[in-house]
């Protein structure tokens, strides 16, 4: 079962929940009080909004009062306007093209860094460890103020020590290439957990494999294929899974880089700042709601395609066990 | 003049060939090996490291620079330095001399040549011939800390109550989250109940839910309630539990023994006792951990402000502040860096206190321990 890596494959049997005793009862009882606040929480904050913002992408629904017109149901229409919608387009390519870097980008640089910090000859990790961490801390609208003026092509830090060694880096103001650059560079700053959870899991690989494949006549990219990468491969889904979580939620950072603009040229119109806008700026409910079903089905259905493709590449030990 | 003297003739026609003897790594003794090594590796990992946190050294030195100084071009903040001489200021300027340059203040500039004189003996007049628009002048350190003092109260409302209402926020939605996912946590690791595989699947769901698809229906709903504009919508739904701090809660439920619990049920303890006397007790680091997350989460949090406080800037916390501030002194870069300073030095020094707890990291994996 793919879901037991979150679960954590799950130890209590559950085979007595249907037994109609006295004692099974009276535990159940207290089970579902005790997660009660759970259930209330998902149907008001989650089961009930997902619903009502289905049937809400139906409607010509506004969050407050734009054209005097009685809301209603208007069938299609707000889907059908979110297929041919230009921005739509434009935010869906912005985060494609984001996705396409930043989440192999995700997954690999945590991973260098891990291995950086396990590596036997490095000497202080636990200063390392910690300062590689820190920047993880900092607050978001704080780290993209930072790098927006660390990246300013006049009077940043970043076009200068580029320019040292003759390289001239535009703008980020102004070049689309650079503006996405400078969104993997402020995403560098939140590697912590994952660079945490990868030198956990590059310290759990049992040693005697290492030598069991050195024994038998392994290089160094062979150990890694075939002995790390699957020893270690359930954390990568982990990361992944997290990666592509968080970009149905990408939007502070380009918002506050480009106090909500996604200048230059729509280079950072990200598809999460269309649906902010056309909610919460224009209040349109209806087409919000269509706008961010879109992006539930795709970010669901991508989600789901990962954890089934997980039988072919991820390696779970503890099943063989 | 020296003469060089032609080489002598070689006759015989064999050709020796020898070379240096190198040492390979491998040949090195094993202590010199493991210095080598450690060194590169160590040295490789300082210098990704500075590259890493150089934003922040940026941020440092430009939140105590004037605007000019900003574009002065200068790493540290520095001014042109000057000095008084006979009752006025004079500017200093490194001035070129055959044994080097001497910082001087120039007190009579002139085309052709300058009159300078060297502050330490200013009786002396040094005339110095060349342009002295060509020089450079001597910089000297010259922090503005009232940056820090200027950001602190120009922030709407003020920084000091930015902090307030960002700590209130968090205390309420830390207390929620603790109370609410050590109960839902407990319940899903000691009792059981059915449809647990589809619970957990359920909760694993919510997870990977994006939050923009209920943000419409749950704006609507706190809009009815009349909580737009008020800390509610922002603390409340905290206080029916969140996914995360169960899955990690639960998994540490999972390592204590039910030995214990059940010795305490042996006792007449009911579950709620057992809860509060035997299973709190024991997990107190990982209760730790989720306050902690909750904490930075809080202070994280931008999107959830921005729309369910509707634009009323009275508990405005930090995060929204500050965006709110730059959107208005984009252009006072040395003010701005200081407002974003303020803004993250409080989750910073906690990490740097309590990193042990970050370092040893969440996983709800399993797989890791």
């Amino acid at each position: 079962m793919t879901t037991s890596i979150f679960t954590g494959g799950d130890r209590s049997s559950d085979a007595t929940a249907d037994d109609t005793g006295v004692v099974a009862r009276r535990e159940r009882r207290w089970g579902y009080a005790f997660i009660s606040p759970w259930i209330i929480g998902f149907l008001v904050f989650f089961l009930m909004p997902l619903a009502a913002s289905l049937v809400l992408s139906f409607t010509n629904y506004e969050l407050a009062d734009q054209d005097g017109k009685p809301t209603g149901f208007v069938g299609l229409e707000n889907w059908r306007r979110l297929l041919s919608d230009p921005d739509v387009r434009q935010g869906a390519e912005v985060t494609f093209k984001f996705a396409l870097v930043a989440i192999p980008l995700s997954i690999v640089l945590p991973l260098g860094i891990a291995y950086l910090m396990v590596s036997k000859h490095l000497r202080f990790p636990g200063f390392f460890r910690a300062m590689f961490y820190l920047p993880t801390m900092v607050p978001f609208v704080a780290a993209a103020i930072v790098w927006r003026f660390y990246l300013n092509g006049e009077f940043g830090w970043f076009g200068k020590l580029f320019a040292q060694v003759g390289i001239d880096v535009p703008d980020f103001g102004r070049s689309a290439t650079m503006a996405m650059l400078s969104l993997f560079l402020i995403g560098t700053w939140g590697i912590g957990n994952a660079m945490i959870v990868n030198i956990a899991a590059l310290n759990g690989v049992p040693k005697d494999l290492y030598e069991a494949a050195t024994l038998d006549g392994a290089g160094r990219w062979l150990l890694f294929r075939d002995v790390t990468f699957p020893m270690i491969s359930p954390i990568i889904f982990y990361n992944l899974v997290l990666s592509l979580v968080g970009l149905g939620q990408y939007f502070v950072v380009p918002y506050v880089l480009t106090d909500g603009s996604g200048k230059p040229d729509g280079a950072l119109a990200f598809y999460t700042m269309y649906f902010y806008k056309q909610t919460f700026v224009l209040f349109q409910g209806g087409y919000g709601a269509a706008l961010a079903w879109a992006m539930f089905i795709v970010i669901f259905s991508l989600t789901a395609l990962l954890f089934w493709s997980a039988r072919f590449w991820v390696h779970y030990e503890y099943e063989e066990k | 003049m020296t003469t060089i003297a032609p080489p002598a003739e070689r006759t015989t026609g064999k050709l020796l060939r020898a070379k240096e003897p190198t040492t390979t790594f491998r040949q090195l003794d094993r202590r010199t090996r493991r210095f080598v090594a450690s060194s590169a590796v160590t040295l490789f990992a300082l210098i990704a490291l500075s590259a890493f946190l150089l934003p922040l050294l940026f941020m440092l030195t430009s939140a105590l620079k004037t605007e000019d100084q900003i574009a002065n071009g200068e790493i540290l903040p520095q001014s042109p330095g000057t000095a008084m001489i006979d009752g006025e200021e004079a500017v200093l300027l490194n001035v070129p001399f055959d044994g080097g340059t001497r910082a001087l203040a120039l007190v009579d500039p002139g085309r052709q040549e300058s009159v300078f004189v060297d502050p330490a003996d200013p009786t002396t007049e040094i005339v110095w011939e060349g342009n002295w628009r060509g020089l450079q002048p001597e910089y000297s350190l010259d922090p503005t800390w009232s940056n820090f003092g200027d950001a602190w109260s120009q922030t709407s409302p003020g920084m000091g109550r930015l902090l307030f209402n960002t700590g209130v926020i968090a205390g309420l939605g830390m207390a929620g989250t603790i109370i609410s996912s050590t109960l839902v946590a407990y319940g899903l690791s000691r009792f059981r109940i059915p449809f647990k595989p589809l619970i957990l699947g359920t909760l694993l769901a919510t997870i990977i839910l994006p939050r923009f698809v209920t943000l419409i229906p749950t704006y609507v709903m706190f809009n009815e309630f009349g909580w737009i504009g008020t800390i509610l919508p922002l603390t409340i739904p905290h206080f029916f539990s969140n996914a995360y701090n169960v899955f990690l809660l639960r998994q540490f439920f999972l390592t204590i023994p039910k030995d214990l619990d059940e010795a305490a049920a042996i006792d007449g303890a009911g579950p709620m006792r057992t809860l509060l006397t035997v299973i709190l007790p024991q997990a107190k680091g990982a209760v730790l951990a989720i306050a902690l997350f909750h904490f930075f989460y809080s202070w994280n949090d931008f999107l959830e402000p921005l729309v369910f406080l509707g634009g009323a800037t009275e508990w405005t916390p930090v995060s929204l502040g500050l965006a709110r501030f730059v959107g208005i002194y984009d252009t006072n870069i040395p003010l701005v860096l200081a407002g974003a300073f303020i803004a993250m030095i409080i989750p910073l020094l906690v990490f740097l206190m309590l990193q042990r707890i970050f370092l040893r990291g969440i996983d709800l994996s399993g797989s890791v321990k």
